[in-house]
C-alpha cells in the first residue's frame, strides 16, 4: 500500500501544475469545434464588438486591481453565505461530527470547480483551527490533487500542517449519479454537521441538497448553474448566487489585489446596464418613430456585439 | 517556489494564448495544441483517479472499517469491468477478422461489458435519476409555504404557472376572448408574462454577472493574482 501511497504523491504534483492548462482548454474545445468555418488573417474582424468589450471589461478589472494597490479604502459588502462558514464549521466540531465538502462534479476545466476548491480552502483553514474533521468526495481525479493541495496549504496556513491528513479527500467516481449515490449514502450513514456545495451542479443538486437537509446540516452552496440555482435556494440555509461565487475566493482572500478585481466587476457590470439602456431607448424611439433609423442603429449595435 | 510559479506561468502564457487564438485566425492551431495537452493529462487522471480507488477500498477492507462491504462490491465491479472492457471478454467476433479477438466489439448487450452497461450501470442511475421527482415535491412543499411576502409571491407565481401548465387552466380562464381588454386574466397569457418577461429577465441578469465574474476570475487567474488553488509548501 505504502508504494501506491507513494507513486500517487509523485503524480500529484505533475496533476496540480497541468490544473491551470486545463482550466482554459475547454475554451480550446470551442475553438477547435469552431476551425472547420474558420476565417483566415490576422484578426477576425466579426469578432471586434466582443475584443472592445474584453478590453473594457479587463481594462476595469486590471485598473481597480492598480487603484487598490495605492492604498484607496474599498468597501465590500458582505456575503451571508461566507460569514456563516465558522458558525458551521464550529457547530460540527461542538457536534463531533464532520464537514462534508462536494466541489461539484465538474473537472478543473471547469471555472465554477476552480472557484469551489478556492471556498474549499477557507473551510479547510476554519477545519483545521477548530480540529473539525473534513471530508471531499470528488468525482474527478484532477479536482482530488487539486483539493489536496488546497487543503494542505490551508492546515499551514493555521499553523497545523501536522493534522493534514490525505485520507479525507477521495475520488469516488466520474458516473454521476453514481457520485450522487456514494455521497448521499455516506451523508445518510455519518451525518455530516455542515455540508458545502461549491462548484457546478446539474440534476444531483437537488438530491444531495434534499439529503443534506434532512439529516439536519447546516448547508451553504454556491453556483453558477442558473438553472440549479432555485434548487439550492430552497433546500440550503444560504446560497452563493452566480457572479456571489466568483466574487467568493477575491472576498475571502482579503487581499487589495483580489478586492480591487471585484470593484473592476462592478464597473463591468455598469458598462453592461448602460449598453442595455441605450440599446432600450433606441429600441423604443425605433418603434415610436421608424422615420428615425433608431431600429437601423439597434441592429448596427446588435451586430458589433456579436448578437 | 518552482510548484507555484511553473502552473502559474503555464496558466498565464496558456490564457493568452488562447485569448490571442480566440481573436486571431494565425494562432487558432495553438488553441488545438492545449486541447491535446488536455487529454494527455486526462490519461494520467485516470490512473490517479484509479490508484486513490484501489486505495481508499483496500485500505477500508483491510481495516474491516464501516461499510467495507460497499467497498467489496466497488471493487469487485471495478475490476469485472475493466477485465471485461480492456481484454474484450466474450467480446462479439467480427465480421472482417473473425480470427482476431481484439477487433471484436464489446459495446453491444450481447457482449458481457454492454450487458453490464446496459442492465447493471444505465438502471441504477435511472433509479437515481428518477428520485428527483420526490426530491423536488418535498423542496417545494417547503419553499412554497406562506411565510412572508417573497414566500407568498413565490407561491402565487408557482400556483399561475402549476394551472397554466395544466387543462385546468383553460377550462378556468379560455372562456375569456382572447381580444378583449381582460385577456390578461387567462391563465395562459399571465404564464407567458411571467416565463418571458419576468423570468427572462431576472435570468439574464444573473447570466450577465456570472460571465462578469468568470471574466475577473480568469483574469485573476492569469494575471497570478489568485494563487489558492495552489500549496504553501
Amino acid at each position: 500500500m505504502r508504494w501506491l501511497r507513494h507513486d500517487l504523491r509523485r503524480m500529484r504534483w505533475i496533476a496540480v501544475a497541468s490544473v491551470p492548462a486545463i482550466v482554459l482548454a475547454q475554451t480550446a474545445a470551442a475553438q477547435v469545434a469552431e476551425s472547420a468555418a474558420r476565417p483566415t488573417g490576422i484578426f477576425n474582424s466579426d469578432r471586434l464588438g466582443l475584443l472592445v468589450a474584453l478590453v473594457l471589461i479587463c481594462g476595469a478589472v486590471v485598473g481597480c486591481i492598480l487603484l487598490a494597490r495605492t492604498g484607496r479604502p474599498l468597501k465590500i459588502r458582505k456575503l451571508a453565505a461566507l460569514e456563516a462558514v465558522d458558525e458551521a464549521v464550529g457547530r460540527a466540531t461542538e457536534m463531533g461530527r464532520s464537514v462534508l465538502f462536494v466541489p461539484g462534479i465538474q473537472d478543473m476545466t471547469d471555472i465554477q470547480t476552480v472557484a469551489g476548491v478556492t471556498v474549499l480552502g477557507r473551510v479547510a483553514r476554519t477545519a483545521a483551527e477548530y480540529d473539525a474533521r473534513l471530508e471531499v468526495p470528488t468525482s474527478r481525479s484532477i479536482v482530488m490533487t487539486a483539493a489536496r493541495e488546497t487543503v494542505q496549504a490551508a492546515h499551514f496556513a493555521a499553523g497545523r500542517p501536522e493534522t493534514y491528513n490525505d485520507n479525507g479527500i477521495y475520488y469516488i467516481t466520474d458516473e454521476q449519479f453514481g457520485y450522487v449515490a456514494a455521497v448521499t449514502g455516506k451523508m445518510v450513514r455519518e451525518k455530516p454537521a455542515a455540508c458545502f456545495y461549491m462548484g457546478a451542479f446539474y440534476a444531483e443538486s437537488l438530491l444531495l441538497a434534499e439529503n443534506g437537509n434532512a439529516i439536519g446540516a447546516i448547508q451553504i452552496a454556491g453556483t453558477a448553474e442558473p438553472s440549479q440555482l432555485p434548487f439550492f435556494v430552497a433546500a440550503c440555509d444560504y446560497t452563493l448566487i452566480g457572479e456571489e461565487f466568483f466574487a467568493a475566493s477575491a472576498y475571502l482572500s482579503g487581499e487589495r489585489d483580489q478586492l480591487g478585481s471585484i470593484k473592476g466587476q462592478d464597473i463591468g457590470k455598469l458598462m453592461v446596464a448602460a449598453v442595455i439602456v441605450i440599446g432600450c431607448a433606441l429600441a423604443t424611439v425605433g418603434a415610436l418613430f421608424p422615420a428615425t433609423g433608431a431600429t437601423g442603429a439597434v441592429d448596427a449595435l446588435r451586430s458589433f456585439l456579436g448578437g | 517556489m518552482l510548484q507555484r510559479t511553473i502552473p502559474i506561468a503555464i496558466l498565464s502564457l496558456s490564457g493568452i494564448i488562447l485569448m490571442l487564438a480566440y481573436f486571431s485566425p494565425l494562432t487558432t492551431s495553438w488553441g488545438e495544441t492545449v486541447l491535446g495537452w488536455f487529454n494527455v493529462l486526462a490519461a494520467v487522471a485516470f490512473v490517479l483517479g484509479a490508484g486513490n480507488l484501489l486505495r481508499v477500498n483496500l485500505e477500508r477492507i483491510s481495516a474491516q472499517r464501516s461499510g467495507w462491504a460497499y467497498s467489496a462490491i466497488t471493487l469487485v465491479s471495478f475490476f469485472a469491468m475493466l477485465a471485461f472492457g480492456l481484454l474484450k471478454l466474450g467480446a462479439v467476433p467480427s465480421e472482417k477478422h473473425p480470427d482476431k479477438h481484439f477487433a471484436g466489439a464489446y459495446e453491444g448487450p450481447t457482449a458481457p461489458y454492454g450487458w453490464m452497461y446496459e442492465y447493471v450501470l444505465s438502471p441504477l442511475t435511472a433509479t437515481m435519476f428518477a428520485m428527483l421527482a420526490f426530491y423536488v415535491a418535498s423542496a417545494a412543499f417547503r419553499a412554497f409555504r406562506a411565510k412572508n411576502t417573497e414566500s407568498i409571491l413565490l407561491l402565487g407565481t408557482a400556483f399561475i404557472i402549476l394551472i397554466a401548465q395544466t387543462a385546468a387552466g383553460m377550462f378556468l380562464t379560455g372562456w375569456i376572448p382572447q381580444d378583449s381588454v381582460f385577456a390578461f386574466l387567462r391563465f395562459d397569457s399571465m404564464k407567458i408574462a411571467i416565463t418571458e418577461y419576468i423570468q427572462t429577465a431576472g435570468m439574464r441578469a444573473i447570466t450577465i454577472g456570472i460571465a462578469l465574474g468568470v471574466a475577473a476570475t480568469s483574469l485573476r487567474l492569469i494575471l497570478g493574482v489568485d494563487k489558492s488553488y495552489l500549496s504553501k509548501s
